[in-house]
């Protein structure tokens, strides 16, 4: 399989690292959340979860770059740089690949703000950190949409297996608030 | 009753009499005093209509902070700080200042500045004016519990009484906060003013530099305020006469206990704590115990109380606390313990809620204390509770729990052997008599 | 010039990850809030304590730069 900038081989390499980036980033919230809910066991340590949580965002963003690198050499569709953080303006399957320019810029941004987070401060970080929540969805519904694989089992399988993850430990935040005896903010 | 005996000076109440009152010279029964009224008894305001802060009118407002640092006139809402000095630093910041006065009495045993705000209003806002003009603020703010809605009015009249007259350059905004423990403190104050909740706040920046809408502000208690309108019309030299070189004038305290006439009496500084007894009708029983200085503040045994000159270096030197001029007097027959663990269950449930080690470490305090109290024969409340107060002293954002730390220190220091016999044998008889100290609503706590 | 470790207590809800990350300075009262001494942070240890400054989930935890 030749990665000739006509074959399929670029075609394989951005559906294997945009499944890549999104299990990554599954990955990434599912111990963000755990990092929230203060998560902790014996060979999870809080440092551990918060770090691996930023190395896993990071690894993300290294695959997102391969995903929307190989597709932008391809020639074979005519998605150009600019489609990848401008929603909705190519013509190619404009919504589905619309939302995976959202979904980018998110974890643009929200990257980019937790490098910078002690210069922006707790509480301004903090109000765009909630933008997590938010980007992946979008990025489930973008590989959803926009996959040529998505009628396989595997990939259906996987795509499952990460809304089930994710799922499970926002139920287990969202119990762990409730008899909320917290202190006063 | 030897106790009584020890330094009070043979011709005190007739001095007393003779040299006072100053600041509750124009008190009346029944009434707040009016603004007439007010005038005849202390003359006008002395502040002329300046026109903006031209040099002459900036001139005048040097030399009268240079008056109030000459009297030595000190904060009298606890702290003690010079006032001229407070005064001169808020001059000092960059741009339009602003004056706020805190009536927000929030210690339970005091209640002289109620008694000032619902007699005297006037006086105390001259000094408002006063130091407004002083400062060069273009907003004054008196802040006071919002519960008392008679207060609250009486002083939005008294307010516009004096801009109908003419006399306030600045108009003084009456501003109810809530009546919370903690929200009676300097910078919870401020960020009530600014729109926030009225919480103390953790910041290094001093209220004096940057405190309402960011600017220099002057929060001063009310009796303070009162006592400067009085230095502005009568001088340094005035203020000296009485009291002593180190601590002059006179200020108020507000005593309670057994003793035959609690209230708020007004006295010189120096005044033993012996002599503002007698003023009081002198103990009902034999006293036990003092405390002093509020809630905040340290209990002393009375034989070591008794001489002991009312002032912040005087009390200082025995291990005391001056606070807001509050003295509680315990009799013999009550259980020091069982007052001080109902005093810190309530200071427990009067956290802002805002930092761990004060909203966790006070109830463990208060939770030792009333065992040490009530349940005895455990044999080790009294090391938990030595145990806990280094874990809660200095770690919150504002003094509260170091308040309340300081108060079961002293506890267990006056009534030392009290609480070995409640470790070793459990609750003694006192435990059994009514509470006498204040606690606002009680039932809620027990 | 030396580093001083200190809290903003009313910004810190116990997280403990400081505790985790600089155990030789900084332990745990039995709340989980962070006890942290007034000394000088040792120079062996600054570039943990800078680390655990970044990674105090509330940025609760503060260097201060000070004058011997």
């Amino acid at each position: 399989m030749s990665l000739s900038l006509n074959g399929p081989g670029l075609w394989y390499a951005t559906r294997a690292a945009g499944l890549i980036t999104l299990v990554l980033l599954t990955l990434s919230l599912v111990l963000g959340i755990l990092n929230a809910s203060r998560f902790t066991s014996y060979r999870w340590p809080r440092f551990l979860v918060q770090g691996m949580h930023r190395n896993l965002s990071l690894l993300a963003l290294v695959f997102l770059a391969l995903h929307v690198g190989t597709t932008v050499i391809d020639t074979y569709t005519s998605i150009g740089l600019q489609d990848a953080v401008v929603p909705f303006l190519s013509p190619y399957k404009r919504w589905w690949l619309g939302l995976g320019a959202i979904a980018s810029d998110l974890m643009i941004a929200l990257i980019f703000s937790s490098l910078i987070r002690q210069r922006l401060g707790h509480r301004l970080w903090r109000a765009i950190h909630w933008a997590g929540y938010l980007c992946w969805p979008v990025a489930i519904a973008h590989g959803l949409g926009i996959g040529t694989d998505h009628a396989t089992t595997w990939v259906q399988a996987l795509t499952f297996s990460c809304i089930g993850a994710v799922v499970v430990a926002a139920s287990y935040r969202v119990v762990q608030l409730i008899p909320a005896r917290r202190l006063v903010r | 009753m030897t106790v009584v005996a020890t330094r009070i000076r043979p011709d005190y109440l007739a001095r007393h009499a003779e040299r006072l009152p100053r600041l509750l010279a124009g008190l009346t029964v029944g009434q707040p005093v009016g603004l007439n009224a007010h005038e005849r008894a202390f003359g006008q305001l002395p502040l002329a209509a300046g026109e903006g802060r031209s040099r002459s009118v900036r001139a005048k407002a040097s030399r009268l902070i240079d008056v109030v640092e000459r009297s030595g006139l000190t904060g009298r809402g606890g702290a003690g700080f010079p006032t001229g000095r407070k005064l001169r630093s808020v001059a000092a910041g960059p741009g339009p200042a602003v004056v706020v006065a805190n009536g927000a009495e929030g210690e339970p045993a005091s209640r002289k500045d109620h008694l000032l705000l619902s007699r005297m209003p006037h006086l105390v806002m001259d000094g408002i004016a006063l130091a407004a003009f002083a400062v060069g603020a273009t907003e004054a703010y008196l802040a006071v519990h919002d519960e008392d809605d008679r207060l609250l009015a009486s002083l939005e009249a008294a307010a516009q009484s004096r801009i109908v007259a003419g006399i306030d350059q600045v108009p003084i905004q009456i501003v109810g906060t809530d009546s919370r423990y903690v929200a009676s403190e300097q910078t919870a104050i401020v960020q009530y003013i600014n729109g926030g909740p009225g919480l103390p706040t953790f910041t290094p920046r001093r209220t004096h530099e940057r405190g309402v809408a960011n600017r220099p502000t002057a929060v001063n208690n009310v009796e303070t305020l009162a006592h400067l309108a009085l230095i502005a019309r009568y001088g340094d030299n005035w203020f000296r006469e009485v009291g002593q070189p180190s601590s002059p004038g006179t200020t108020l305290v507000t005593v309670s206990g057994a003793i035959a006439r609690p209230g708020v009496f007004e006295i010189e500084l120096g005044t033993t704590i012996g002599e503002v007894m007698m003023l009081a009708g002198g103990p009902v029983e034999r006293p036990q115990a003092v405390l002093t200085g509020g809630y905040f503040g340290t209990w002393l045994p009375a034989e070591v109380a008794w001489p002991v000159p009312m002032s912040h270096a005087g009390l200082r030197s025995v291990g005391g606390a001056m606070g807001a001029g509050i003295l509680f007097v315990l009799p013999e027959s009550s259980c020091g313990l069982a007052e001080t663990a109902r005093v810190i269950r309530y200071l427990a449930g009067e956290t802002a809620g805002q930092c761990g080690p004060c909203v966790f470490g006070l109830p463990a305090l208060a939770d030792a204390l009333a065992d040490l109290a009530y349940h005895g024969c455990r044999g080790d409340a009294a090391d938990r509770i030595g145990g806990l107060i280094p874990l809660i002293e200095g770690r919150g954002a504002c003094r509260h729990p170091d308040g309340a730390t300081q108060l079961a220190a002293s506890a267990l220091s006056a009534f030392g052997r009290d609480a070995q016999w409640h470790d070793e044998r459990g609750p003694c008889y006192g435990v059994r008599f009514p509470p006498m100290l204040p606690v606002p609503g009680d039932a809620e706590y027990w | 010039m030396s580093q001083h470790l200190r809290v903003n207590p009313i910004m810190c809800t116990g997280h403990g990850m400081c505790a985790e990350l600089l155990p030789e300075f900084i332990t745990l009262d039995p709340w989980g809030y962070p006890i942290v001494p007034d000394e000088p942070v040792p120079d062996e240890l600054k570039g943990l304590a800078r680390r655990a400054a970044a990674a105090c989930p509330t940025l609760a935890l503060l260097i201060d730069r000070r004058r011997d």
